[in-house]
């Protein structure tokens, strides 16, 4: 296995895994934590398999090109930083899908927690490891969305989906943000490279469009690691079950922004833009969180407070811009995942053995579950930053770096009182969890009986304990090399000279931290019994509820103005919108013309026949006509709209277009017919019914259109004789005359172009058809008709009243005898009309003709049959059964077109030659006339499709009433 | 020739554009179908106007394209022709189950107060 690929894999892995786990049964809790567990265990191994590469060449590289010309590549690195961080991913995964086996109950659906989990887990693997700026924001935005997914996972609960949905809100913005920063240094750049881009720090800085990208990509960075003033998303997140929230918040998703901050640290960090932004946010997220952390009830809120407080604590330490600070913040980012991620399992586990995680009902834990609580209480003390644990170490750092003065300002004065603050704070907050759990008095009124989890549930914790107590005693032997490749990679040659060790001398930074410890005990026991009654959230604070505003915000935003908007600027109304797109479009043509001019000739009738400019004549006074009396006239109307389109045909066989005017005919056929068929459904409207006078308004109203009406229409003979005019460059066109009987076997162009050259084009067309076809059928299925075309026809009941009053007639007698003649000759004419249909069909190749004229023109026999002689008489005799010549037309032309990938060639590659038929002689054989018979099939079926659920409208009013007779017969 | 075609487009165009501000639905289905006659000519127009010059191939030897009219703006037009019909069905359709359905065959769906 080479390098890159394995790269590869570690991405592609979860992926797959997710995928996998997803199908599994809803309660194959044991299969789906073994694929879990598997897919991590395997992206650890390969994590430790690139560790000497990584660690002696710098950088591990996979590259794929995906949209090369948008500088867009799928581009996978790992150096010394991404691989500690792609070990601390796959590792707490481990641990987490251990933990979660135990943890999660077999009545949820646990396959679907596991294949979000492995989505999330690979997307962050993904931008730990992107190497191009835009791949690593399509993760970034992954992750947002599987933690929605993830912390929704119980969506049945309110509190879950409110939680999910702000932190997809928050990270989702920040991510909107991100991603347009991105784009800005890709342009500052000219590469989405991450090598180029880490390179080119000083460029970036001294660009003007620095701010701008930096608020850009901080915003990212600060909203995915909930820092102040955006941290209010994570302690609503706490509906996540307890291994979400152990993954989420420690080692993965928080720690995105983090990981974000260091990784561009190098080229962003080191201004005084950097210096005050990124460190006003961290102090304030250091010193609130870890001061709302004390007086939180629920553990898990605890924990969340904590979370954003050790997250504030390393944005303070890249703040500075020290090469110190950004070795003690990589540090911590390790430290704080290891004793965060065993806290929150085991505040799971208290959870899930006690009930509850109220603080207030809590107590005395220590004699239930003994070995749980030793684990937590060394983890509690990891945070607190006691000496011999991880904690301590970085904490210590942290100390040592605040005192040293980086910027001039009051913000740099500032940071040592308040890391000296914030850290006795911290001390508080995890004496807190400790003591109101663990201690005190046995329980009263807990919803279980206390008692330890399963060992494999605890074993998790019991690693992680064991290696913050491991690194924290011995840091240089343990996490030392790894730690120095991740800062070298980060840093490169400004990397500093520093020393994980334990003791560094009777130091300030000692003092502070001895001084910390003492100050937070005191801090806490002067607060204990008001603790242990009071309200969730600290005092005076507590009304000021970040969630609040958010929700306050949310529903200005989403409702309030969407409301506002909507009623002032929006309309339901069609005419308004039509109206809206005429003008838009009249000016986005106009606008061109007028301001670079149109170079056009005068107008000449010369050269035009008598007989064309007649035949215009009569189109044009029918359009308008048409036009005019489309309100109250419809049959006129229809009739007039009918001339123009002859004219049309007529004028496309004038103009060398024979295939044109052949289908134009046959269509304007159909179409007449289906309107016809529709007419009956529509209410009656007179002119009598209008009034007499119309109001000034409507008037100025009808003038607006027409002028409206008559811009459009000149413009548009404007355009059309400027460019008929005047002479036409060379097209495409000349190729296909030129090709089209050496390589497509036939002499009419027009249909070797929509049969063979451009056939993908026809396939897409006829599908659009197809489509169409069945979406009329459908709707017409549930036709209701309005009351008062229910009735039969006028005509029909005077007919029925006549042969009602002539006693030797039956009623029906006048509808059957009604144009007889006329009928007879439909019928007659079926056989012909179909064989003129075929004819259309073979010469197609090579005359005008084709599937398109073919399949309408045997469409218009069916139709003609049900116009003759009803649609019972021809469905007694004939079954058209339209939806399967679709179907067959389809396919055909799939399974031509996919015959070509047989032979080696792309899809719809055409062949042709002569076959030689006795009697009749060589004739054209082409795929393409197969192709055209896919073509006819599907035109026919959709067009008697359309035609016949149309025509079928009226006969079902009858059956209806006929079933209704019967059934009242049966009841009598 | 030119002329009276573009003249031809241009009125096909307005009446169809007149139709489609009014408020019952058959006005607009035939204004459609009057800007899609306008609109098909208009794209045929765009290979120019050749007098018997139908590009089908009278022999199998090379071919001087400027005798034949130019075949794309005709095959764009032949599937416009049909999917127009298919359109124009499909707006037929809604239109009657609209009426059906509320009763009022004005285009908002209720008569206007």
């Amino acid at each position: 296995m080479t390098d890159d690929t394995s790269l590869i894999l570690m991405v592609g892995l979860p992926f797959a895994g997710s995928v996998l786990a997803a199908i599994l049964p809803t309660h194959a809790r044991n299969a789906a934590a073994g694929l879990a567990g598997a897919v991590a265990l395997i992206c650890i191994a390969i994590a430790a398999f690139l560790y000497p590469t990584v660690a002696h060449h710098g950088a591990v590289t996979s590259n794929i090109e995906w949209i090369p010309s948008l500088g867009l590549n799928f581009t996978l690195r790992m150096d010394g930083f991404a691989w500690l961080f792609a070990m601390l991913v796959s590792s707490i995964a481990l641990l987490v899908v251990l933990y979660a086996r135990y943890y999660m109950s077999p009545e949820d659906p646990v396959p679907r927690f596991f294949s979000f989990f492995l989505a999330f887990m690979g997307s962050m693997l993904g931008i730990v490891l992107s190497g191009n700026l835009i791949l690593l924001v399509v993760f970034w935005e992954m992750t947002s969305i599987f933690s929605f997914l993830l912390i929704g996972y119980w969506h049945h609960n309110a509190g879950a989906r409110d939680g999910a949905r702000m932190a997809l809100t928050i990270t989702g913005i920040g991510g909107l943000g991100l991603l347009v920063g991105v784009l800005l240094m890709g342009h500052i750049v000219g590469s989405y490279d991450l090598d180029r881009v880490l390179s080119s720090g000083e460029l970036i800085r001294s660009h003007p469009l620095y701010v701008p990208t930096l608020c850009l990509v901080l915003l990212g960075a600060l909203t995915k690691s909930a820092q102040f003033p955006f941290h209010f998303w994570l302690p609503n997140a706490m509906a996540a079950p307890t291994p979400v929230s152990a993954f989420l918040h420690s080692a993965t998703m928080v720690k995105a922004g983090v990981f974000l901050m260091a990784r561009f640290w190098p080229v962003l960090a080191g201004t005084e833009e950097w210096f005050w932004i990124v460190g006003l946010a961290g102090m304030s997220s250091f010193l609130l969180g870890s001061y709302f952390a004390i007086f939180q009830q629920d553990i898990k809120g605890l924990l969340a407070y904590s979370t954003i407080s050790h997250l504030g604590l390393i944005t303070m330490l890249l703040s500075l811009g020290s090469s110190l600070g950004a070795v003690a913040a990589i540090f911590h980012m390790m430290n704080h995942a290891t004793f965060k991620a065993s806290l929150f399992m085991a505040a799971g586990i208290i959870d899930h053995e006690t009930g509850t995680r109220d603080m207030r009902k809590l107590s005395g834990l220590f004699r239930f579950m003994p070995f749980t609580a030793t684990l937590a209480m060394v983890a509690s003390a990891a945070m607190a930053g006691v000496p011999l644990l991880n904690g301590f170490l970085s904490k210590e750092m942290f100390f040592a770096e605040t005192i040293e003065t980086h910027v001039n300002s009051i913000l740099d004065t500032a940071a040592p009182y308040a890391a000296f603050l914030g850290s006795a704070f911290a001390v508080a907050y995890s004496l807190r969890f400790i003591h109101s759990t663990f201690f005190g008095p046995p329980p009263t009124d807990l919803p279980h009986e206390p008692h330890e989890p399963p060992f494999w549930m605890r074993f998790p914790i019991l690693l992680l304990v064991l290696t913050c107590l491991v690194v924290g005693i011995l840091p240089g032997y343990t996490i030392g090399p790894y730690l120095h490749t991740a800062v070298v990679s980060v840093l490169g040659a400004a990397t500093p000279e520093y020393s994980l060790a334990i003791w560094h001398g009777f130091n300030l930074p000692l003092i502070m931290s001895l001084g910390a410890l003492v100050c937070g005990v005191i801090f806490f026991y002067c607060l204990k019994t008001y603790l242990a009654t009071s309200e969730e959230g600290p005092p005076y604070f507590r009304r000021l509820q970040g969630q609040r505003i958010f929700e306050r915000v949310m529903a200005s935003i989403s409702w309030r103005w969407a409301r506002f908007l909507e009623a002032n600027l929006g309309t339901r109304r069609l005419q308004p919108q039509l109206r809206l797109l005429v003008v838009v479009a009249l000016i986005a043509a106009t606008w061109p013309i007028w301001a670079q001019g149109l170079d056009w000739r005068p107008p000449t009738l010369a050269g035009a026949d008598p007989v064309f400019v007649a035949l215009w004549v009569i189109a044009i006074v029918c359009a308008v006509s048409a036009a005019w009396q489309a309100k109250f006239h419809r049959l006129v109307a229809l009739m007039l709209l009918g001339v123009s389109g002859l004219v049309t045909c007529i004028t496309f066989l004038w103009l060398s277009a024979p295939d044109l005017a052949v289908t134009q005919l046959l269509v304007e056929v159909v179409t007449t017919v289906l309107i016809l068929l529709g007419l009956r459904w529509l209410p009656k409207r007179s002119p009598e019914i209008a009034p007499d006078s119309i109001p000034l308004v409507a008037k100025l109203r009808r003038y607006r259109d027409l002028a409206l009406a008559i811009a459009v229409g000149a413009g548009s003979t404007l355009v059309a004789y400027a460019i008929m005019t005047r002479t036409q460059p060379a097209t495409i066109g000349d190729y296909f005359l030129d090709k089209a009987y050496s390589e497509g076997g036939g002499k009419n162009v027009v249909n070797v172009i929509l049969v063979d050259f451009r056939a993908f084009d026809t396939f897409g067309e006829i599908t659009v058809l197809g489509v169409v076809a069945l979406t009329v059928f459908a709707l017409l299925r549930r036709f209701r008709p309005a009351p008062d075309s229910v009735e039969s026809p006028e005509q029909q009941r005077i007919q029925n009243a006549h042969d009602d009053a002539q006693p030797d007639r039956k009623v029906g007698d006048t509808i059957s005898d009604y144009l007889l003649v006329p009928a007879l000759i439909m019928q007659w004419l079926f056989p012909v009309i179909i064989v003129f249909a075929a004819y259309l069909f073979v010469r197609g190749h090579d005359l005008p003709g084709g599937g398109f004229a073919a399949g309408i023109a045997m469409a218009a026999a069916f139709i003609l049959q049900y116009m003759a002689a009803g649609t019972i008489w021809v469905e007694d005799r004939l079954r058209v059964l339209p939806v399967r010549w679709i179907g067959l037309g389809l396919l055909l032309a799939a399974l031509v077109g996919a015959g070509s990938w047989v032979f080696g060639y792309p899809f719809l590659t055409s062949h042709s030659q002569y076959v030689e038929l006795p009697l009749i002689g060589a004739v054209p054989a082409a795929s393409a006339t197969l192709f055209d018979f896919g073509v006819f099939s599907l035109v026919l079926g959709a067009t008697s499709l359309m035609l016949i659920a149309l025509a079928h409208q009226s006969i079902r009013r009858l059956r209806t009433t006929r079933a209704a007779a019967t059934a009242e017969e049966e009841t009598a | 020739m030119e002329l009276v075609l573009s003249i031809g487009i241009g009125v096909l165009i307005g009446s169809g554009v007149w139709l489609l501000f009014r408020p019952r639905t058959y006005q607009l289905i035939i204004g459609l179908s009057l800007i899609a006659y306008g609109v098909n000519l208009f794209i045929f127009s765009m290979g120019r106007l050749k007098v018997a010059a139908p590009p089908v191939l009278t022999s199998s030897a090379a071919v001087n394209p400027a005798d034949y009219a130019d075949p794309i703006p005709q095959a764009l037009v032949l599937t416009a022709i049909v999917i127009g019909f298919a359109t124009t069905a499909l707006f037929l359709v809604v239109l009657l189950v609209s009426r059906g359905l509320t009763g009022s065959d004005h285009v908002d769906g209720r008569e206007p107060s």
